[in-house]
């Protein structure tokens, strides 16, 4: 066996076309993040709705798609995010404080939540999840400020003018967006996320070569749960109120794994083409009632089927295109 | 018992393995040296990829305990005992199907010998040139052959910067050529200090590398020491009537 010159390889993490990929999504950030100035206020109002949709798709991509961790209780956190929040101001504190607040301590929730679920495997995960969110909602029903299922609002929030509001929650949704996502970004293509795909692909054989598979699921269960509790501390501040069985709805992960199957799940880039996609379906076809759920629910088989790797994988199959890349490519 | 040469290396005593009411290792001894080549043989479900799941910490031990460097690693998780250099490969392949033949061994490399990113890559490179796969470092592990699987099981091991390499079945189903190769792969790092254990049906791939044999069958070990001895060793031959060693 011939031993090769190893120096005349090396290995490219940034290509040309990621790196003007990186650039043209802080052009576009900077460009977003001055808009307000020029859009009317149902735009800033949507793009919100975009921003968080972004969030969701990213974390669930993260969980199930790096992390294979398939969870169909998702809601849980984004429920308790939205629930702190509401908690949290009623003790006087101000209501985008208190946001901040709703996210951390379901944050800091999900770690113990992490330690006992991810005894759980496979199905049993995926469903206990879903339990354990169904559980928290009948929990959150008997505090008392929520007034069961009526729910309550964010009301200090109007102590805030109604245009500077809308765009202080749009700012907030833009940077939580920004800042999760580039905080995936490099997560994902450091050592950790590539123990993290290594254990979705063979938790023993990731074990067997000195990954700490435990560690690295309670990190990436507690990164997405948090990302999601943003998510709902924010959607609490544009819709202002708060209904237990809107939060608490299945219909969230269900709208998680649409996005993340149709842009393409285990792709950086996959997750957010998804969210983008299905904020396009809902702005255009939303009004059409029970048919755009029939619709998502076809668009959904359809991409199961026929594209199993999302839009996104399947154009990155065929051009090789990597955009926001995570992994290694060796050249000599 | 075959003469110890170095220092003891790893040692396991009365170690038994049980799944549920069915029990595939009872009362193994087992003790090498430091710089030992030893080759493991016997019948299809004799206990070989138990013991050596037990030794990698994969399973745990039912009774019995195991020492690695004179430290008692019973109890110790699969990831340290890797860290510590006891590395195995998986008799079935088991590739990080959704990461390049790149990205599999680069994972063994980062969460080993504390490289840094350099050392790593370099780390990865070299186990890749060893194993001769360079040449496919950017496919998709979902996308390569089955030989190429078993040496990618090798590559991921020594990145792992093994002291004690566990091979289970590594050279099955190779031509006389690949199977050369792989004795070169395998003297190259017994060359270099790694010590071996070996587990291989094809006994005469097997005596290229391994100084001392051993036999399971039916969960214990029937026979240790030279290889010649055996294999002629009366229950050795017993074991394998009706299959064949070869
Ligand atoms: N995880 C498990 N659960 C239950 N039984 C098991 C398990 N792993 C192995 N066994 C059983 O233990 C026995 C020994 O299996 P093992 O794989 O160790 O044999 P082996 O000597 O490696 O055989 P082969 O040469 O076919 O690889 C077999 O009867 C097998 O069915
Ligand atoms: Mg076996």
């Amino acid at each position: 066996m011939t031993t090769t010159n190893l120096t005349s390889f090396r290995i490219e993490r940034w290509t040309t076309a990621s790196v003007v990929a990186v650039c043209l999504c802080v052009a576009a950030i900077v460009a977003l993040a001055i808009a307000p100035a020029v859009l009317g206020a149902g735009a800033v109002d949507r793009l919100t709705a975009l921003f968080i949709y972004i969030v969701l798709a990213a974390m669930w991509n993260a969980l199930a798609g790096y992390g294979g961790l398939v969870s169909i209780g998702q809601q849980l956190f984004f429920g308790l995010g939205a629930y702190f929040t509401i908690r949290i101001a009623n003790l006087g504190v101000d209501p985008f404080i208190a946001m901040a607040f709703g996210a951390i301590v379901t944050t800091v929730i999900a770690y113990p939540v992490g330690r006992f679920m991810l005894k759980l495997k496979g199905g049993e995960f995926a469903i206990g999840m879903w339990v354990l969110a169904e559980l928290a909602h009948l929990l959150v029903n008997l505090d008392t400020l929520i007034q069961g299922e009526t729910g309550t609002s964010l009301i200090s929030l109007n102590a805030y003018d109604i245009g500077l509001r809308r765009n202080l929650i749009y700012w907030l949704a833009l940077a939580t967006m920004a800042g999760l996502l580039s905080a995936l970004f490099f997560l994902l293509r450091s050592r950790t996320g590539a123990a993290i795909q290594a254990i979705r692909d063979s938790e023993e054989a990731a074990a067997s070569l000195g990954v700490d598979a435990i560690r690295t699921k309670r990190l990436i269960f507690v990164i997405a749960a948090g990302g999601i509790a943003a998510a709902g501390a924010l959607w609490l501040a544009s819709a202002i109120s708060f209904q237990p069985k809107t939060y608490f709805s299945v219909q969230w992960t269900a709208y998680m794994i649409f996005m993340v199957l149709v842009g393409g799940i285990g792709k950086f880039e996959g997750a957010i083409l998804g969210a983008i996609l299905f904020f396009l379906i809902e702005t255009w076809f939303a009004a059409a009632g029970v048919w755009y759920l029939i619709g998502l629910g076809a668009v959904a088989l359809i991409f199961s089927l026929v594209l199993p790797k999302g839009l996104w994988g399947y154009f990155a199959d065929r051009t090789g295109l990597r955009l926001l890349p995570v992994g290694y490519v060796v050249r000599e | 018992m075959a003469e110890t040469a170095g220092p003891i290396l790893l040692e396991a005593k009365g170690v038994a393995k049980r799944f549920g009411a069915l029990q595939v290792l009872s009362g193994v001894n087992f003790t090498m040296s430091q710089g030992e080549a030893v080759g493991i043989v016997g019948p299809n479900g004799a206990g070989k990829t138990t013991f050596l799941s037990v030794l990698s910490g994969a399973h745990a031990a039912s009774e019995g305990r195991i020492a690695f460097f004179g430290k008692d690693i019973t109890a110790i998780p699969a990831m340290q005992r890797c860290h510590m250099g006891l590395v195995r490969t998986h008799q079935v392949p088991r590739p990080f199907s959704g990461m390049t033949v790149f990205e599999n061994v680069h994972v063994a490399a980062v969460h080993n010998g504390g490289r840094g990113r350099e050392a790593a890559y370099q780390a990865t490179l070299e186990a890749l040139d060893l194993c001769g796969m360079l040449a496919i470092a950017n496919r998709q592990a979902d996308t390569i052959g089955l030989l190429d699987r078993k040496r990618l099981e090798l590559a991921r091991a020594l990145a792992a910067d093994p002291k004690l390499l566990l091979l289970d079945e590594i050279g099955g189903g190779l031509t006389e050529s690949e199977a050369e190769e792989l004795v070169q792969t395998i003297s190259k790092l017994t060359a270099r200090g790694i010590s071996v254990i070996w587990i291989e049906h094809i006994v005469h791939v097997l005596l290229k590398i391994a100084r001392r044999l051993i036999c399971m069958d039916a969960g214990r070990i029937i026979a240790d020491g030279d290889p010649q001895a055996v294999m002629s060793h009366p229950e050795v031959v017993k074991a394998y009537l009706g299959g064949s060693p070869e």
